[in-house]
Formats: C-alpha cells, structure tokens, sequence
C-alpha cells in the first residue's frame, strides 16, 4: 500500500493538518441529525477527501469503512430515447460516493435519476438511528449547468432522509443557487511546517532517519500538496536510503516532462521543433494530464526563464489560449498555438535584444 | 407526508414558511396571493429572483393553502429542473395531469378551485421551447401556471407576457434581521446586535444561506453567537488577505504578484469572492485617484465576468497577475475584451 493511503488518518481526531476543521465538524454531527448538505472546497491534495471519510466515519461508525466499490450501468430514460450511463459507485450501508461529472455530457441523467432515486429512498435502520444516508459527489465543479440545476429541488425536498457531501476544487464554478444550500467549508492546503510534520509523522511511523532539513526540502518541493509530498517522500525513500541531507528529490515525472518542454522551447523556435513539441504535448495529454494543467505548469516553466518585459505578454497569452481551450474540443491545437505564440514573442525579443547589443 | 423525524430536517427547511402571509419582505406577492385565497381565482404567475429569496417556498405555501393537504396530491404538479427530459417528457406530464377534470367544492375549509396548478420550479432551462405555450394555452381554463427562475431572461418572451411577474427582491437588513431573530428565539439563541447585523451583510439578501450559517454557527459555537464566529462559518475571506494581495498588485512586481496569487490559489478562496472584496477595498482606498478607481473598477467588473467564463485557478492567477499592469494602466487586459 502506499504511503498516502497507508497514513490517511481514519477518524477526525487523528488528523494532523486541519484539527480546527475537524473538531467543528466533529460538533456539526453529533448529537442532532440536523447538519446541513456541506461543499468541501479547496486545491487539490490539500485533504478534503480524508476530511470527508474521516466524517463519514464519526457519522456512521466504522461501518463506514466497509466499501465495495461497483460498475454499474443504469437505463435512463432520456426523453425521446432510453440510454445507458456507466458510472463507478464507492458504497457503504450508509453512503454512496461517486463522481458524476464522469458521465460527460450525460451527467445530468445522472443527476436527474441516479441521485435523485438514491436520495429518495429512505434507509431501513433497525435501531431508528441515524435514518438518512449521505451522498458523496465528487469534483462537482466539474457538472455542467443543467445538472447543478437538477440537484437543486432533490437537495431540499429529501432533506429529511439524505445529506449531501460535495466536493470540489473550484467553489465559483458551483452555481450559487447551490452553493446556498450547503455549508461551504474551505479546505486549504496545508502549510509547508504542516507538511513537514506529517512527513515526520510518517518517518517516525517507518523508523527511518531523517537528515535535518531534509523533510523542508520535500515540503518546500511539493507546492503546498500533502498528497504530492508524501509521494515524493516515498520515492526518495525507495531512490535512496538511508537519506542524505542533499539528496536530490526527483519531480513527478510529468512535470519533469513539462520542464523538458519548456527548455525545448527556449533553445530553438523554429517550425520543426514546434513540431517535435506537438508529439511531446500528445503524449501528456495521453496520459490523462488535463491540459488546463500542462499549460499552467508550462507557463510556469517559461515564466521562470522569461525576461520580465516578457511576462506580463507571455500570462496573456496563456490566459488568451486557456480560454480558448475551453470553449474548444481540441486541447492539443490550443497548447500548441501558445507555443507558437511564445516562440514568436521570445524569438522578436531576442532579436531585439541582439540589436541592442549588436 | 408528514417526515418521519421531523428533527432531523437542517434548518433552512424546518423553518420554511408554510403559508403565504409568512413570506417575508415579498410584500407585492403576499398581498395578490393573500387575494387569491379569497377570490379562490388567480393569473398564471412567474416568479424570479436570486437563490433564497422565497420563491419555491411561496409556491408550495398558496398551493397548499388553496387545496389543503387532501387535494393538495392531485391538484398540484410540481415539476423542478430534475424532471427536464427535454420538452416532449415535460408536456406529457403536464397533458396527464391537466386531463382529469376537476370540480369546484369547498373541502375541509380550503378555498378549493376548480383548477389545477403546475409549479414549474428551476425553469430556467425549461421553457425555452415553444411547445411549452402552446399546452399552457390548450389548459390555461383548467390549469394554472406557476414558474419560477432565477433569471427572467431566461423564459422566453410570450410565456412571461401570460404571466403576472414577481421579483422577489434580496431580503433587507431589517427583514433579514427579524426573521432570524424569530428563528434565535425558537431555537434558544442569543445573537447581539453586531453579529445580528454582521449576519445580514455576509448572506447579501438570501435568507437560505443567513439561516445555515446560524446553524453551523450554533452547532459550533454553542447558544451563544458572535459576530466573529458567523465570519469563521460564512467563509468571508479574511481582511488581511485581501490587504496583502492589494499591495503586492500596487506595487506592480510580477513576481510579488505571482507569489501572492499562489498564496490565494493554495488556501482556496474562490476567485469570485475574492474579486468582489478587492472591490471593495479598491472603491474605500484613498491612495488611488478617482480616476484610477474608475479604470480599475471597470477592468474588475469585466474579469468578473470573464472569470465567471474561464472558472479556474489558471486564470485567476492570470487576471490577477493582469491586474497589477492595470495599475500600470497599460491595459493587457485589454485583451480579453473579446469575450
Ligand atoms: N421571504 C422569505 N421569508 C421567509 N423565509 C424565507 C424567505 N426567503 C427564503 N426563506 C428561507 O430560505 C429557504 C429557501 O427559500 P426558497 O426555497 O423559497 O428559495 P428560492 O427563492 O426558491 O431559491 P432558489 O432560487 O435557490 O430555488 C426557506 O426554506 C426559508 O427558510
Ligand atoms: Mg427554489
């Protein structure tokens, strides 16, 4: 098992980062059953997703923790046609976790029949506790308009059986009337001291020894996300033990990748390199990278490398084509088109600085 | 149906109002409703407002009142966004249900009319068809039309023009107050003035959001609530963050910026949020001409809109590295102008 999975804290009270959040929480569901739905929003790997199986538990008990995870096709009744929506379920007894935005286009139906119907029926408990079940929807920033419209009226009018959990990176992209249904509650990511203290929490845990300044170093690296530092963390473990106190801590490989692009570009523009960038950018995108994300992390790379006249043209441009990315099908023509787009501006700008010495 | 552990309903919905009279600040709508109650006659009637303003809740209160919870079955469709197959599903309901005929007789003390109501809830996506008027004119003698949305745009012009429309305006400090102080006063809560107005101001009008955050809040806080604690659970960012990030756009340096926008990104304020308080804090400060202000404004008013369009940290990011030229008013923002 991983060490990410191996050391998510289980119950409320073990939590090392975000002990004010649990706490509240903790105070949110006992004793009444009265909660409101709640929206975790905040980056991503900052722990939302412990925080929401940390409350489960606490909810339900550890009963909570018995989850089969299920393929399921459902026929939905479309209209003017029946269709079948795929979609994977996480389930206990009491809760039911999915992530709806993964029926595309059809996440509506989803939200329209799936959810609907399972907030509807009422959970049988013997012991006439706890007569509600929780819905967990996952990454519900990413549900089109008509399906947040469509969990509206369900969140109010079974109330008295279902609670709501949602999730997201990006609480403006949840419409209001949504988001004034629930408790929003930020998560943020931990700082790089908390970091640092898992991640001795952890090394203590392994009984490893840890150079001093070393466990920084991968905080520091990790960019605020505890999910990314425990991997790094791991990886070094595995690269090289015992630790010394500079060894080198590799990047994930995908942002390695993006690095590599990003000096592609610096040290030649010209057709044909743009061409042999293109491939690059096809494989990431392959691999499932969101494009959104290889343009962020590649302007980045260009941003660092970049004279300051440049900068404010070069986030333009990203900012121009990441628009134009979304409302687009084909995110490789627009990633590619801000690559071209910089090899212009950088290449003018060398030539004009070559004049200015020459 | 009567909810088999009432006690466990949030809030927002135990104190729903269950009649008409009780809506507050809606004032133009209770008085024709409370009319309609008498006459037992009234027009197809579109609601619009922002989210928690009373809309729904006034809906299912004048059916309620008008047919009493015997008839209320089969004399009340109430259809939300969750029943929108596509306008073919959507009529076939309407057309069953309007069918059956029904009688005029007072039952058990409700008013009783002889027509039916179909609440349209959420049709802001509902009713772009035509097909939509044309069974609201084959029923319009046995039925009555009840929509409600967000937006009144965004029902199509001969629709509304059958409608008496109603804006249910953001509720006001005072009725807020009120409102919230009968539900303290249910519930076994002491709220001082400060926080009771420091409530209305971080809900902005809508009701739904002041009472659960009063919840979280006495769920968190105990009986006894201050203003500070409705700020930890309203998610209001902090003035500090906001200060931190204005300076660092004033002074203009990319990297500052950069930094500080991470900063925003990494503790997870939502940009929206974070724009309409640096709005703020830009129209109070007293080092940046009028003139200045008025660029700004103007600039932050359009990345509102588009950030409403590009929903994402990148961008945020961006905008906000944008923002720091605008002080510069060398414009990239310029730029955007296509949208
Ligand atoms: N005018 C009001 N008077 C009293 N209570 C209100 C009023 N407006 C809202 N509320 C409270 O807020 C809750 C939500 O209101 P309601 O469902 O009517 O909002 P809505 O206008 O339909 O919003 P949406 O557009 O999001 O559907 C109600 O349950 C009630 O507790
Ligand atoms: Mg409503």
């Amino acid at each position: 098992m991983l060490w990410v999975d191996k050391y998510r804290p289980k119950t409320l009270d073990k939590l090392i980062v975000h002990q004010d959040i649990a706490q509240n929480l903790k105070k949110l569901v006992t004793e009444q059953q009265d909660c409101p739905h709640l929206l975790f929003y905040g980056p991503s790997g900052a722990g939302k997703k412990t925080l929401i199986m940390a409350l489960l538990r606490q909810i339900f008990g550890a009963s909570a923790d018995k989850v089969k995870v299920e393929n399921k096709t459902w026929k939905v009744d479309a209209g003017t046609r029946n269709i079948d929506v795929e979609l994977t379920t996480l389930s206990s007894t009491h809760h039911v976790e999915m992530s709806p935005g993964d029926a595309g286009f059809q996440d509506r139906y989803v939200v329209q029949e799936i959810i609907k119907e399972m907030a509807k029926n009422r959970p049988i408990d013997t012991k006439g506790k706890r007569g509600f079940k929780v819905l967990v929807l996952n990454e519900v920033d990413r549900l089109s308009r008509e399906a947040q419209h469509s969990l509206r009226r369900t969140m109010e009018k079974y109330s008295a059986s279902c609670r709501l959990i949602l999730c997201c990176n990006s609480s403006s992209k949840v419409t209001e009337a949504v988001r004034s249904r629930c408790l929003n509650i930020r998560i943020n990511a931990p700082s790089e001291d908390e970091i640092v203290k898992v991640l001795e929490f952890i090394g203590k845990k392994e009984g490893l020894q840890l150079p001093a300044g070393f466990t920084p170093r991968i905080a520091q690296k990790s960019n605020r996300s505890l999910r990314r530092a425990i991997l790094l963390f791991e990886t070094c473990r595995v690269q090289q033990y015992p630790f010394t106190p500079n060894q080198a801590i590799p990047p994930m490989d995908w942002e390695q990748y993006v690095a590599e692009i990003a000096s592609d570009i610096l040290t030649e523009q010209s057709p044909k390199r743009l061409f042999q960038i293109r491939g690059k950018l096809y494989e990431l995108l392959t691999n499932c990278i969101p494009p959104e994300v290889i343009l962020k992390r590649l302007l980045s790379e260009l941003l660092k490398k970049s004279d300051a006249e440049l900068k404010l043209e070069v986030s333009h441009w990203a900012a121009y084509y990441e628009h134009r990315m979304r409302l687009g099908q084909k995110a490789i023509f627009h990633l590619e088109a801000f690559v071209a787009k910089f090899m212009s501006i950088y290449k003018s700008f060398l030539l004009s600085q070559f004049a200015a010495f020459g | 149906m009567a909810p088999m552990f009432p006690t466990s309903q949030p809030w927002v919905e135990k104190y729903r109002p269950k009649q008409v009279k009780d809506v507050a600040h809606q004032d133009e709508v209770v008085r024709v409703l409370t009319n309609t109650l008498q006459t037992a006659n009234c027009p197809h009637m579109l609601f619009y407002g922002p989210p928690g303003t009373g809309k729904t809740t006034t809906a299912l209160a004048i059916a309620h009142q008008l047919f009493g919870p015997q008839l209320y079955k089969s004399r009340v469709l109430e259809l939300n966004a969750s029943d929108d197959r596509g306008i073919n599903v959507v009529r076939t309901k309407i057309k069953d249900f309007a069918a059956v005929a029904v009688g005029s007789s007072r039952q058990g003390g409700y008013p009783c009319p002889p027509f039916k109501i179909i609440i349209l809830d959420e049709a802001d996506s509902m009713t772009e068809d035509n097909a939509l008027r044309r069974t609201m004119e084959t029923y319009s003698k046995v039925t009555r039309f009840f929509f409600i949305c967000n937006y009144i745009s965004r029902i199509i012009e001969p629709l509304a023009s059958r409608c008496a429309k109603f804006r249910f305006k953001p509720l006001n400090e005072d009725v807020m107050s009120s409102r919230i102080l009968h539900i303290c006063n249910e519930e076994g809560i002491n709220l001082d003035s400060e926080a009771l107005s420091t409530l209305s101001s971080i809900s902005q009008g809508d009701l739904r959001r002041a009472i659960t955050y009063l919840q979280s809040a006495a769920r968190l806080f105990g009986s006894s609530i201050t203003s500070r604690d409705l700020i930890n659970v309203s998610g209001v960012i902090p003035e500090e963050a906001i200060q931190s990030l204005f300076s660092a756009c004033k002074s203009g340096h990319f990297d500052l910026a950069d930094s500080e926008v991470n900063n925003v990104i990494a503790e997870g304020y939502p940009v929206s949020q974070m724009l309409s308080q640096l709005y703020d804090v830009i129209v109070q400060a007293v080092d940046v001409s009028d003139e200045q202000k008025a660029r700004i404004c103007k600039k932050l008013g359009e990345s509102d809109k588009v950030v409403l369009h590009f929903f994402c940290c990148v961008t945020c990011n961006l905008f906000l590295l944008g923002f720091s030229s605008v002080w510069h008013l060398c414009g990239v923002f310029s730029g955007f102008n296509f949208i």
